[in-house]
């Protein structure tokens, strides 16, 4: 094969009156271990396939009955809004918590870094029980949030809340309980990444955007934020994909209606738990290679200048090799 | 606002009609425990070019901060274009200026900083539109236009899509100095332009500085490039340890140093 390939051009004319060298040819080195490892792997991959075709504990066709009933969908759905929904949260949280942080108001500082301090120190699962038990506090809210009346039931949730008097109960559902816990916990994982990010802009940057006569939060908004992305948005896929999977801690709110609840209460009332926690990874493994598409996207959009830059350099160089 | 009408403000003492842009008067500037100015004293006259320089270390970067406020100086005084940069004084007394009416002076400041410091997430036509669209609430058409006409001004009319980090050194500070005359600015601050480029990129960047003081613009400008001092500049500065030590003609200070802090600089440099 290597034989008939033309070797490859070296750059620029050949000096005159003096013969193109050979091409090298020599034999490559052999690397027998390579073969030695496959040949294991190849052998436990079909071990593998056969215990998943032959063990009856997987019960492949029941799995595949009771993995797209209509409970099961309703809790892909609530993982689903629930990701999402903390996720946007938690990034407008975390990025208001790290230019708080940044903004050398000791006032600020100090809140944000409480804020992150609490909500990174208490591990989610005692976060959601806590929420969800906050009811003993206070039976009665005296405020609540606005047009709650039209929003919560447009979201397809039970409950209200009203201005004075609300029952805790009412206004703290369970999907209120977990948005707030894993939206507050999330906003403080995100400002830490935020401020990461933001510390990775060059200061020079900010120097010329003030030189220019932009106040601080245009800077901010035209200058610094958007080249922090570059930094902020791939721990944010991981960031996304850990509070997809984190949702399954709902279900000790306990909220019922989630993705992992639903599919071991088929399980539980089956008596033929297995296949259904199969069916769990496989649901979660959907999701988050969804996710992870999403992501390579996003971050291939945020690298534009540079991917630009590059091409730009290979037409340079192709253009000064012409 | 509110006070008395009549009453001229103290921050206005130099008359509109003044022909000094910078008036830098007893000008102080400490970092903790090192004083990095000592009393800097100059004036730099409407359509002058001023040119700077000095010992790495000296204090010019400092002291041109200080200038458009990038620094608040720790003693001194300093004005631009008749007004007192950073501060409003009403009777002897000085307040703050808030941090948008502090932007709001640096307007009509440009400033050119050794690394250029170019927006990498913007085109360069995006680098030149920004502060017009977004400071100056220029509409887009009229923003593009001008920043067009200020490319091909320095050369680069073909680049305006091109992003900052496919550009040589040479062109991104020609990008940066365009970007800055955007603003329709009456000074500009040149630090050390030509110091971050191949040797053979320097004169691109200089013609361009030459152009621009030929036209009228007051310029100030930290430079080690002394045959650019001598042709293009009206005053030169010697600056050492956080003083004027020297200044006047270059022609003069160049050929006849009376210092002998300035003799040994010029001995290194020339
Ligand atoms: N933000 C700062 N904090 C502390 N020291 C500084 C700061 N900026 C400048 N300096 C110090 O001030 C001195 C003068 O710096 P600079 O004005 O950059 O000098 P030059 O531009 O003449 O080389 C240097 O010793 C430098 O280390
Ligand atoms: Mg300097």
């Amino acid at each position: 094969m290597s034989t008939t390939t033309e070797p490859p051009r070296p750059p620029g004319e050949p000096v005159p009156g003096r013969p193109e060298p050979e091409p090298i040819k020599a034999v490559p080195v052999r690397y027998p271990g390579r073969w030695i490892v496959a040949a294991i792997l190849l052998v436990l991959a079909g071990m593998l396939v056969n215990m998943l075709v032959t063990n009856d504990a997987f019960d492949w066709p029941f799995m595949l009955d009771n993995m797209f009933t209509e409970p099961v969908l309703v809790g892909v759905r609530t993982t689903l809004i629930l990701t999402v929904l903390c996720m946007a949260i938690g990034i407008l949280l975390g990025i208001i918590a790290a230019v708080m942080r940044l903004s050398g108001n000791p006032i600020l500082v100090a809140m944000a870094w409480l804020y992150t301090w609490f909500f990174r120190a208490v591990p989610r699962l005692v976060l959601c029980v806590v929420f969800g038990n906050l009811g003993i506090l206070y039976s009665h809210l005296e405020f609540g949030l606005p047009f709650d009346n039209y929003w919560m039931p447009w979201l397809g949730f039970d409950g209200d809340a009203r201005f004075f008097s609300v029952p805790m109960n009412d206004l703290l559902t369970a999907f209120m309980a977990a948005f707030l816990a894993l939206a507050l916990s999330e906003g403080a994982y995100m400002a830490e990444i935020v401020r990461a990010g933001l510390l990775s802009v060059d200061k020079g940057q900010t120097e010329a955007a003030q030189a220019l006569g932009m106040s601080r939060g245009k800077v901010l908004r035209r200058i610094t934020l958007p080249q922090a992305l570059r930094v902020i948005v791939p721990p944010s896929g991981n960031e996304t994909i850990a509070l997809l999977k984190d949702t399954s801690l709902v279900s000790a709110i306990p909220l019922t209606t989630e993705l992992f609840f639903q599919l071991q209460a088929v399980g539980n009332r089956t008596f033929n738990l297995f296949p259904m926690l199969v069916a769990a990874c496989l649901w979660y493994l959907a999701i988050t290679s969804l996710l992870m598409v999403g992501q390579y996207f996003l971050e291939r959009s945020f690298t534009k200048g540079d991917r630009q830059a590059q091409t730009g350099v290979k037409a340079m160089q192709s253009k000064a090799g012409a | 606002m509110s006070e008395n009408a009549s009453t001229v403000p103290d921050d206005h003492v130099t008359a509109t009609t003044d022909d000094r842009m910078v008036v830098a008067e007893n000008v102080h500037k400490t970092f903790g425990r090192l004083r990095v100015l000592r009393g800097i004293d100059l004036e730099v006259h409407r359509g002058d070019v001023m040119c700077v320089v000095g010992p790495s270390g000296s204090g010019k970067s400092t002291f041109l901060r200080c200038v458009n406020h990038l620094e608040k100086l720790t003693a001194g005084r300093l004005w631009v274009n008749g007004e007192l940069m950073g501060y409003r004084q009403r009777r002897g007394k000085l307040y703050e200026l808030h941090e948008t009416q502090v932007a709001a002076q640096r307007r009509g400041i440009g400033m050119v900083f050794q690394n250029f410091n170019l927006f990498p997430h913007m085109s360069v036509l995006g680098n030149v539109i920004e502060a017009p669209v977004q400071v100056k609430r220029e509409r887009r058409q009229e923003a593009r236009e001008r920043a067009l006409a200020l490319l091909d001004r320095v050369g680069l009319a073909d680049k305006s899509a091109s992003y900052p980090r496919q550009l040589s050194g040479g062109q991104q500070q020609r990008v940066a100095i365009a970007r800055a005359l955007a603003m329709r600015p009456e000074l500009m601050l040149f630090d050390e332009p030509t110091s971050a480029l191949d040797p053979e990129l320097v004169g691109e960047v200089l013609d361009v500085m030459r152009d621009l003081a030929r036209e009228g613009m007051t310029m100030l400008v930290v430079t080690h490039e002394m045959g650019f001092a001598r042709e293009v500049g009206d005053t030169l500065v010697f600056m050492d340890e956080g003083v004027v030590v020297e200044s006047g003609p270059p022609r003069e200070v160049l050929t006849n140093p009376r210092h002998e802090r300035t003799q040994a600089f010029l001995s290194k440099v020339l």
